[in-house]
This record gives structure tokens, C-alpha cells and sequence, in this order.
């Protein structure tokens, strides 16, 4: 039935009025309880005699942090302190990105190995890590686990390039010199050759049939080349250590930033193979025959099939295991890694200031989860199907 | 075409099931998986042998029996430790009580998976390291599930309304408890100061679940909204709470909500964190509840709405119960997270099971007993965990209607 226009549907019974009346109830609430909330911080600050004003930043710090990237001093200023901080923290984020992506692609691809003690141990690390919470994981790998490694004296050496004691752990680590920054350039150079190259090469066993060897061939020296430039050119210092307690060059990690780094990699590692692992069984069973009958060995059906396939799958999810890490990193305040959290959680402590310092922290983490995304929606374009 | 076969056929059955060729199969089917067999499996034995040398040389399990009753209820009092039996009775009678409501058209109610269930109990119960009375307790408490359950299922074949009152005995319950723990009412009263342990881990992840449901699917449904300032508002508040980690949300409870409150006015310690938790988990719900709606045909709506309900009708009878059922995994996902996530207020000081095992360790007596207090109490969240996770998988099984 549909009634003539002219009859006017009386206001109540209108669906459009109702609707903008729920809306300006509930916008009305909220704005309620949020000046109420405005109105009572406002008293409670003005008893304590407190303004909000970010001044304090500027004032001395007087405090000092155990690691630093940046110089830094406990006469330099607050907001040098939370610099500090934030490179700590994108020092973990960063390392864990990469170490966590390796250990959960690498589990989730094992749990197809035909290898069913790969396949099995790969199962137990997933159902063991994801059941126990990060907090204690955290606590465990400093504890009872780095914080177990011997006094400086007797360290441990392994294979005579690492050395590891109550000190920190020492890596061979290229020396920052002119040589690895030019290495370091030819090297991105040579990779986008090989790059061009390769697709080159697939170009050309597709549309010509060609065998491609000739570009094979190119490739293969590039690779040696980028070899010989890693090892030669990057300049590598290893440790060395001319009595026992004394370690000179290389790469020293603390056992916190060790403790911290290895209990998010694991952890989040541990989601990532579950991800990846989905991703993998949604590729369609097809896809792996049509890839073996056309000949390609096992490993290659994995590379150049199925894997590209499952990445569509994997990258939206991984977004948020990333995001994770970053909130987890927030965690290191428990075993003493100075990172944004530690840093501001004293700031708080010595200025009694928690709207600016919580203002400040959450709009941080907020800039780097808003990166991340951003970064990795890119990557998810990237991989998406080209549709025509 | 002609069919290719090759000359001698091989029994499969043989083939499979001989030991050997299992081995050979399986682990040593090439030179690279051979190599990998052999690595994985000394390492496996060092890390084996180094475990057992380290549990039973040089670990000193005293330490947790020592201090069983903290890490189970904290510093509970031990003359009002009764009220926390009753509790414990009451809920292993209703869970007994649903699980015969459930399983009233199964024809084996002790199925052998359930059966195995209670007797572990049980053994678990006998082995325990408390008191004899405490051990007879247990069992006690576990025969009363199990009792429960077989009531549950008689009463249900009788009675057709039961689930509405056991929907409501759960909700009793809930005040019951709090009466129980909290005292008042002709009880002596103990603070929350005095909560710990396991009893308030699960105190505050239950509490916290059953809040952040409603809340989660609230906002979900907002940010589903067509009415702008709703969609904008939900949209708001999920993406600042997923922005943050959960443990500046737990600060700003304890630090700010006392701010924002008037003066004088300061909640409980423990409500606070709950109230953390709660708005903390029920952003992340609403993710999941959003996408289960997502998922819901759009003919299943139009349906609905054809058929003349109107829109909170189609909401609650058609579209959530379909949204939510879809959205059941991720939710329980959640739900454990929180579980685990608890371990976070002890950084604010609560002395739940991670907390408590701190300050057993900053017990001079039980100095450096890290890798003890930490492997067992890494146990107990690892059971319940896991626990959840497979009835998760269950439950999805079950609900599965489609196949």
C-alpha cells in the first residue's frame, strides 16, 4: 500500500525523527560524561596545584638510562629521555619485525615438511607458545634463562665469534665504516639488476621460450659478487676477547634487549606460523597437483606456487601480529629494557604529571600502529590479485 | 587414452604399516631429511636430558608446595578458606547441571572422553600435594560435577523450561560469589587487598569476559551503524583502545580514573583493573563481532525484513544469533587472550598468579627459584589455555550446521 504524499505522517511515528533524536541523546551522553570526567580532573588537578602544560619537557631529565642510541646525559631534557625511548623501542619493533617474520614463516612452512619430526616439533612450539602468556614468557627468558648465563670471568664462547656472559651478548657486526656504506649501496644497486633481470629471464622463457640461461648466468655472478661484498666489503668486526671479562668490537646486546627480543620474536612468531599455515591450506589442492605435474620439485611447488598464492591470505592478518609485537614491546618495562613505556612510567613517577605523560605515550604507540598500517596496506596492494 | 600402470603393483596396507617403512617414510626419505632427522633428534635429546638433569639434580621443588595456598588463593584468610570450598561446590554443581542440560538427547552421558576427563581430575586431585582432607574434597567436588551432570540430564528430559532457570541460577551465582568472597551479610569481610593467586586471575577474567560481551557487540553494531555520529563515535573509541597496549590502559586505570572520578571517590584496586581489562577487551571483540556480521548474507536481512520485523527484531532474532555464531572462534581467541592478558596487573601491583609468584620470589628463603615457580605456574595458564582452545574447536563442530 502506499499512501498518497500528502498525508503527513505525524512526527512520532517518523522513522527519520526517532533516528536523529537516538543520535543526539547518545552524542549528548557521551559529551556528558566526557566534560563531567573534564570538570573532576580539572578540580582534582587544581587541589594538587597542577596546570596542564607540556613545560616540564624541557626541564632536566636527572635521570639516566642503561642503553641509549642517542647521546644522552641525565642533565638533558625530558623530552630527550622519551627520544631515547622511542629508538629503544624501534629498535626491538624493527629486529622483531624481521626475526619474528623468518622464525613464523619458517615454523609454518615446516608444519607441511614430510618430515614428520619437523612437522611435530613445529605443532608443539605453536600449542606451547600461544598457551602461556607473553608477560611470563618475558619473565622466563630473562630470569631464570639469560640472567642464568655465567659472570663475565668464565663466558661462554661459541665457535670463537660470540661470546656470551652476565654482561651481554657480543655478535660480529659489520663496522660502520665508508667501506659497508659503499658495499651496502652496490649492494641495493646489484639487487635491483637482479631484479630487472630476473624478470627479464621469466619474460623471456614465457614469451619466447627461450631457456634463459644466459640470464641465468648473470644472475649467478651477481650473486657472487653480492657474496664477496657481504663478506668482504661489509667489514665485519668480530669479537675478540684478549682475557677473560673482556670482549672488544663487535655488536653488544644487553641481556634485557636480548630477553625482550627473543620473548616477542617467539611469541608473535608463534601467531605468524598459524597464519602462514592457514594461508597455505587455502591455496587449493589443484594449485600443488598442477604444480607437481608439470614437474616442479617439492621444494619449487612451495617457492613459486603455492607460497605467492597464500601471501594474498597471510598479509592482511600479519598486519595486526605486527601491530601486537609494537604494543607488546610496551612490555620491556618489567625486565628493565628503557623503552617509551620505562621512560615515560619514570617521567610519571618523577613529575607527578599523568595526563601530559599519557597524552603523549598513547599518541606514540598510536603513530606507530597508524605506520604499520599504512605501510602494510601498501604491501597488501602489492599482492592482491591484478584483476583485469 | 590409455592408462598407465605400473608393472607390480605394491600392496599399500603393507606397504604402511610396517614399522620401518613408517621410519623410512616418514624421517629418512631423503639424504636432506635424513640430515634434519638426525639434528632435530640430538637436539632434542640434549634439550631432554638437560631438562630431566636440571629437574631432578638441581631443582628445588619445595618452593611450590610451600606455598601452595598462595599461589592458589593468595593471602586469603585460612579460617574463611570454607566459603571458597562452598564456592568452588556450587559452580561444579551448575557447570554439572548445564553439561546434563546440553547433552539431554546425547544417549551416553559418560562418553569415554568424559569419563577420561573426570578420572584425570580425579587422579590429579589424588596426587595433589595438600592434605588429606583437601584431596577428599576435591574428589568430592568432582563426583558432585559429575553428579550434577547425570541430575541435569534427568531433570531436563522432565522438566522443558530447566534452561531458563539454570540461565538464571547463573546469574545468582554471580552475587552469591561476590558475597562469598567479599563477605558482609552475616560474614566477616576480606578485603580485595587480600584476593590473589589463581582465585583472582579467574575472578577477574571471568568478570571481565562476561562484561565485555554486551559492550563488544554494542559497539560492533554502532560501527555498523547507519546513523553517522554512532558509527563515528564506536569507530573512535575501537581504533584509540586497538591503537594502545593493554598495560597504559591498565596505568591509566589505576592512575586516572581516580582523577576523573570526584574527590574522595576511589574505587577498589581490583575493580579498577577489571574495568581496564573490560574496556580493553570489549574494542577488540567488536572487531570480531564486526566481522561475523559482515559475514551474515545481506538476503537473510532482507528476508527479515520482508517477512515484517522490525529493525531490533531483525537484529537480535536474525541477524546476531547468526553473526555471533560465525564469529564463535575468533571470540574464544579473545577470551583466551584475556585470559593471559591478566598477567598484566600485576605490574600494577595486584597479586594475581604471576604476581604472587613474584613476591614468593622475593621471599629471601626462595631466592632464585625462578625457573620452578615460573615452569609451574607457565603450566597452570598453558592447561586452561589449551582447555579453552579445544572446547573452542568442539564447539565449532558443533555448531557447524552447514555440513
Amino acid at each position: 500500500m502506499i499512501s498518497p504524499p500528502e498525508t503527513r505522517v505525524p512526527l512520532w511515528r517518523d522513522d527519520r525523527f526517532w533516528k536523529i533524536v537516538f543520535q543526539i541523546v547518545v552524542a549528548a551522553f557521551v559529551i556528558g560524561i566526557l566534560s563531567l570526567f573534564i570538570y573532576n580532573l580539572n578540580a582534582n588537578l587544581q587541589r594538587v596545584g597542577l596546570r596542564f602544560t607540556f613545560g616540564f619537557l624541557t626541564n632536566s631529565a636527572g635521570f639516566s638510562i642503561g642503553e641509549t642510541l642517542i647521546e644522552y646525559s641525565p642533565s638533558n631534557t625530558y623530552i630527550r629521555a622519551l627520544l631515547v625511548g622511542v629508538f629503544n623501542t624501534l629498535r626491538v619493533i624493527l629486529a622483531g619485525f624481521v626475526l619474528t617474520t623468518l622464525l613464523g614463516v619458517i615454523a609454518g612452512i615446516a608444519s607441511f615438511s614430510d618430515n614428520w619430526l619437523l612437522r611435530k616439533i613445529s605443532l608443539v612450539y605453536v600449542e606451547i607458545v600461544r598457551n602461556v602468556p607473553l608477560l611470563l614468557q618475558l619473565i622466563f627468558w630473562y630470569f631464570p634463562v639469560f640472567l642464568s648465563l655465567p659472570p663475565s670471568r668464565e663466558q661462554l664462547e661459541v665457535l670463537n665469534f660470540m661470546y656470551m656472559s652476565t654482561t651481554g651478548i657480543y655478535l660480529p657486526w659489520p663496522a660502520m665504516d665508508l667501506s659497508f656504506w659503499l658495499s651496502f649501496g652496490l649492494l641495493v644497486g646489484l639487487g635491483c639488476a637482479a631484479w630487472i633481470v630476473s624478470k627479464q629471464r621469466t619474460q623471456a622463457m614465457v614469451e619466447q621460450a627461450a631457456s634463459g640461461r644466459s640470464q641465468l648466468i648473470a644472475l649467478l655472478v651477481m650473486a657472487g659478487v653480492a657474496l664477496l661484498l657481504v663478506l668482504v666489503g661489509f667489514h665485519w668486526e668480530i669479537p675478540q676477547s684478549p682475557q677473560p671479562g673482556q670482549v672488544q668490537g663487535g655488536l653488544r646486546l644487553s641481556l634485557e634487549y636480548s630477553a625482550i627480543l627473543v620473548g616477542l620474536v617467539v611469541y608473535t612468531g608463534a601467531f605468524i606460523a598459524e597464519i602462514v599455515r592457514g594461508g597455505i591450506q587455502a591455496v587449493s589442492k589443484g594449485q600443488w597437483e598442477a604444480a607437481r605435474s608439470l614437474g616442479l620439485a617439492p621444494g619449487h611447488v612451495m617457492q613459486l606456487v603455492v607460497f605467492p598464492q597464500a601471501m594474498r591470505v597471510i598479509i592482511p592478518p600479519l598486519n595486526s601480529q605486527y601491530m601486537n609485537l609494537a604494543k607488546n614491546s610496551s612490555l620491556a618495562l618489567v625486565i628493565g629494557y628503557p623503552d617509551v613505556f620505562s621512560v615515560a612510567s619514570t617521567t610519571l613517577n618523577q613529575t607527578g604529571r599523568p595526563v601530559e605523560v599519557f597524552i603523549l605515550l598513547m599518541s606514540t604507540y598510536l603513530l606507530i600502529n597508524l605506520l604499520i598500517s599504512l605501510l602494510m596496506n601498501r604491501l597488501n596492494q602489492a599482492v592482491q590479485f591484478k584483476e583485469r | 587414452m590409455t592408462a598407465t600402470s605400473p608393472s607390480a603393483p605394491l600392496s599399500p596396507l603393507d606397504f604402511q604399516h610396517s614399522p620401518v617403512a613408517w621410519v623410512r617414510k616418514n624421517l629418512f626419505n631423503n639424504w636432506f631429511n635424513s640430515l634434519l632427522t638426525l639434528v632435530l633428534g640430538s637436539l632434542i635429546l640434549w634439550v631432554a636430558y638437560s631438562f630431566l638433569n636440571w629437574a631432578f639434580t638441581l631443582a628445588q621443588w619445595q618452593v611450590i608446595p610451600a606455598n601452595m595456598s598462595l599461589y592458589l588463593v593468595g593471602r586469603y584468610p585460612s579460617d574463611q578458606y570454607w566459603r571458597l570450598w562452598v564456592l568452588l561446590s556450587m559452580i561444579s554443581l551448575l557447570s554439572g547441571l548445564t553439561w546434563g542440560l546440553w547433552s539431554r538427547h546425547v544417549s551416553m552421558l559418560f562418553s569415554r572422553g568424559a569419563l577420561i576427563g573426570l578420572g584425570l581430575a580425579a587422579v590429579l586431585a589424588i596426587l595433589a600435594p595438600t592434605t588429606a582432607s583437601y584431596r577428599l574434597l576435591i574428589v568430592g567436588i568432582v563426583l558432585l560435577c559429575a553428579f550434577g551432570a547425570w541430575v541435569g540430564r534427568w531433570l531436563a528430559q522432565q522438566l522443558k523450561t530447566l534452561g531458563r532457570w539454570i540461565s538464571l541460577a547463573w546469574f545468582l551465582s554471580f552475587f552469591v560469589t561476590l558475597w562469598l568472597m567479599l563477605g558482609g551479610l552475616g560474614l566477616s569481610r576480606v578485603s580485595t587487598n587480600d584476593w590473589g593467586g589463581l582465585m583472582l586471575t579467574l575472578f577477574m577474567s571471568v568478570i571481565s569476559i562476561v562484561l565485555s560481551f554486551p559492550f563488544g557487540v554494542i559497539l560492533a553494531l554502532g560501527r555498523q551503524s547507519m546513523l553517522p555520529v554512532i558509527r563515528w563515535l564506536s569507530t573512535i573509541y575501537i581504533e584509540l583502545i586497538r591503537g594502545v597496549p593493554l598495560i597504559s590502559i591498565l596505568f591509566m586505570g589505576q592512575v586516572m580514573i581516580p582523577l576523573f572520578l570526584p574527590e574522595g571517590m576511589r574505587p577498589d584496586r581490583v575493580l579498577r583493573a577489571i574495568v581496564g581489562l573490560t574496556l580493553f577487551t570489549a574494542a577488540y571483540l567488536a572487531e570480531n563481532v564486526r566481522a561475523g556480521l559482515q559475514a551474515v548474507p545481506r538476503g537473510q536481512l532482507e528476508a527479515a525484513r520482508s517477512l515484517g520485523l522490525n529493525a531490533p527484531l531483525t537484529l537480535s532474532l536474525i541477524v546476531l544469533p547468526q553473526a555471533i555464531k560465525i564469529a564463535i572462534p575468533a571470540i574464544v581467541g579473545q577470551f583466551i587472550s584475556l585470559f593471559q592478558d591478566t598477567t598484566l596487573v600485576s605490574i600494577v601491583g595486584l597479586l594475581e598468579l604471576l604476581g604472587i609468584s613474584r613476591s614468593i620470589l622475593a621471599n629471601p628463603e626462595f631466592l632464585g627459584r625462578y625457573g620452578e615457580v615460573y615452569l609451574f605456574i607457565g603450566l597452570i595458564y598453558w592447561f586452561f589455555c589449551y582447555a579453552m582452545s579445544v572446547g573452542s574447536r568442539k564447539l565449532e563442530e558443533k555448531l557447524n550446521t552447514e555440513r
